[in-house]
């Protein structure tokens, strides 16, 4: 579901106008702006799952927007692990999100898992 | 290996901008590089209105720093991360970057700033995200982070931002505490946060937390609001300030779909039986700021951990020198202030650097002096004081032996 874009702020007044750019996510058409981030033309199409965690599947997306984090990586032109919120869009780009990685060698133990806080 | 720069300046916030210009002018080559595809840094994020009623809009101030240090002549790229740096026997640094390498005597380090974390279960769904993060989305991109948000934390910079989302017409359902746990410490003591609230009241734009922050600042008074603080908060802007709520838990399936809260005591202990739901698409985690300082890390400087500036802080004297030759520090990375001061640090810095390089027009030792003046004046202009003692904190890093 798209929240859509902020079109008249009182103080920073209409958004500005920006060429419109196609660009795919995991085989689906959006457009973006002209200056947006993946993350951000992501979010305004209405995309919040940027990636399933490589290791237990749990949906991730943008976290803190300044590269920071790394929780936004996504595939871009076939490079991988690049962070969306520090990439420009550019038009026809192609991005893929990120799935559950094979884990061949891993022992579970019981006493893994977040540490309790 | 590029070496045509005197100084490569790693951050193009208001710091490293105001150093590339001050560096520039006296006429040093300047190289600014940052992450993020526009210059500006958190700046660029920032919009509220000056005691005078004039407005601070982040990205027209930061236009106005960039076209400054552009017009100094020097040089910018931006969608450029530094992964490290070395000093190497020839009295120069090695700066590595993922779109190549560069050598340069001068490094100034203007890194800004991070939000800190306050993680609990339910803080890696999609639709959670620091209030920074949300702050860009919402000035920046203009694009709205949901419908109905709650913000966990609360902090001076989780107040600018809620001022800023309401002025965009976003709703908040409730600013509410952190769980009380090991990281969350003081954030999650109602007492800690109405003593920290109060410092910065006069900002507030509900008069009830405006004049009656002033009455509230007697302890006794202080423990009574406390006791008397209504559950369901009190508005301000429209929100309902939660200092007696806490969140347990960011509850949802694929996305947030809300938040479990529950009412808290003074001391801030659960009440048992209290827990209700508050629905939500997004939240924003407000963990407050401690300076991004990996970089220092990395080259080798020492840090002295100082909680009044925001955590470790990379040694360096007033002149923003750090005990390696040729390594500058300016902006957040020394301490959490506001923009403006940030930009007086820069100032610093680059003249300092100036006159170290022995450049062409290289400042003299009063105009460095003034400077160092200059950034103590507009930190007591200063319209929020992120900390009672930053001034004498800083006081005791320059005091700190350069080795």
């Amino acid at each position: 579901m798209s929240y859509g874009r902020i079109e008249h702020h009182p103080v920073l007044g209409p958004l500005p106008r920006a060429a419109a750019l196609s660009f795919s996510f995991d085989g689906i058409e959006y457009t973006a702006r002209e200056g947006d981030s993946v993350a951000s033309a992501l979010l305004a199409g209405g995309v919040r799952t940027l990636r399933l965690h490589e290791e237990h599947g749990s949906p991730r997306g943008i976290y803190c927007n300044i590269g920071h984090c790394m929780e936004c990586r996504v595939t871009i032109d076939g490079i991988s692990s690049v962070r969306a919120c520090l990439t420009l869009v550019k038009d026809r780009m192609s991005i893929l999100s990120g799935t559950v990685l094979p884990t061949p060698f891993r022992q579970e133990t019981k006493t893994e898992g977040s540490p309790d806080l | 290996m590029n070496s045509v720069y005197d100084l490569i300046i790693v951050g193009a916030g208001p710091a490293g901008l105001t150093a590339a210009s001050s560096a520039a002018k006296a006429g040093l080559k300047v190289l600014l590089l940052d992450e993020f595809m526009k210059p500006g840094g958190r700046l660029l994020g920032q919009l509220h209105q000056e005691p005078g009623g004039a407005w601070w809009n982040g990205i027209r101030e930061a236009e106005l720093l960039v076209l400054d240090a552009l017009e100094a002549g020097a040089d910018m790229e931006t969608g450029v991360s530094v992964t490290a740096l070395e000093r190497t026997n020839d009295n120069r640094w090695t700066i590595w970057t993922n779109k190549g390498c560069y050598r340069t005597p001068f490094v100034l380090l203007a890194t800004g700033a991070a939000e800190s974390a306050n993680p609990l279960p339910g803080w890696t769904l999609p639709g959670v995200m620091s209030i920074g993060a949300v702050q860009v989305m919402t000035n920046v991109h203009r694009v709205r982070a949901g419908n109905r948000g709650v913000v966990i934390g609360m902090n001076v910079l989780a107040m600018a931002i809620v001022s800023e989302l309401r002025l965009a017409g976003i709703e908040l359902a409730a600013i509410v505490l952190p769980p009380r746990n090991a990281l969350s410490g003081k954030a999650s003591d109602p007492d800690a946060v109405l003593s920290s609230l109060l410092r910065f009241a006069d900002l507030a734009p509900n008069a009830m937390l405006k004049y009656g922050a002033r009455f509230f600042q007697c302890s006794m008074l202080h423990n009574l609001a406390l006791h008397l603080y209504p559950k369901r908060g009190i508005r301000m802007l429209g929100v309902p300030l939660q200092l007696r709520r806490c969140a347990i838990e960011i509850v949802g399936r694929d996305a947030v779909e809300g938040v479990l809260v529950a009412d808290i005591t003074v001391q801030g202990e659960l009440i048992a039986g209290s827990e209700r739901f508050v629905e939500a698409d997004f939240v924003c985690i407000a963990g407050g700021l401690y300076p991004l300082a990996e970089l220092a890390a990395v080259a080798g400087c020492p840090f002295r951990y100082m909680s009044e500036l925001g955590g470790h802080i990379p040694v360096h004297s007033e002149n923003m020198q750090t005990p390696l030759s040729g390594l500058y520090v300016a902006g957040n990375i020394t301490g959490v202030e506001s923009a403006k001061v940030a930009i007086a640090q820069g100032r610093v810095a680059g003249l300092s650097i100036a006159a170290s390089a022995a450049a062409k027009k290289a400042p003299s030792e009063a105009e460095i002096k003034d400077s160092m003046e200059q950034v103590k004046r507009t930190r007591q202009e200063a319209l929020i004081q992120f900390h009672p003692d930053i001034a004498t904190s800083r006081a005791k890093m320059y005091q700190s032996e350069l080795v």
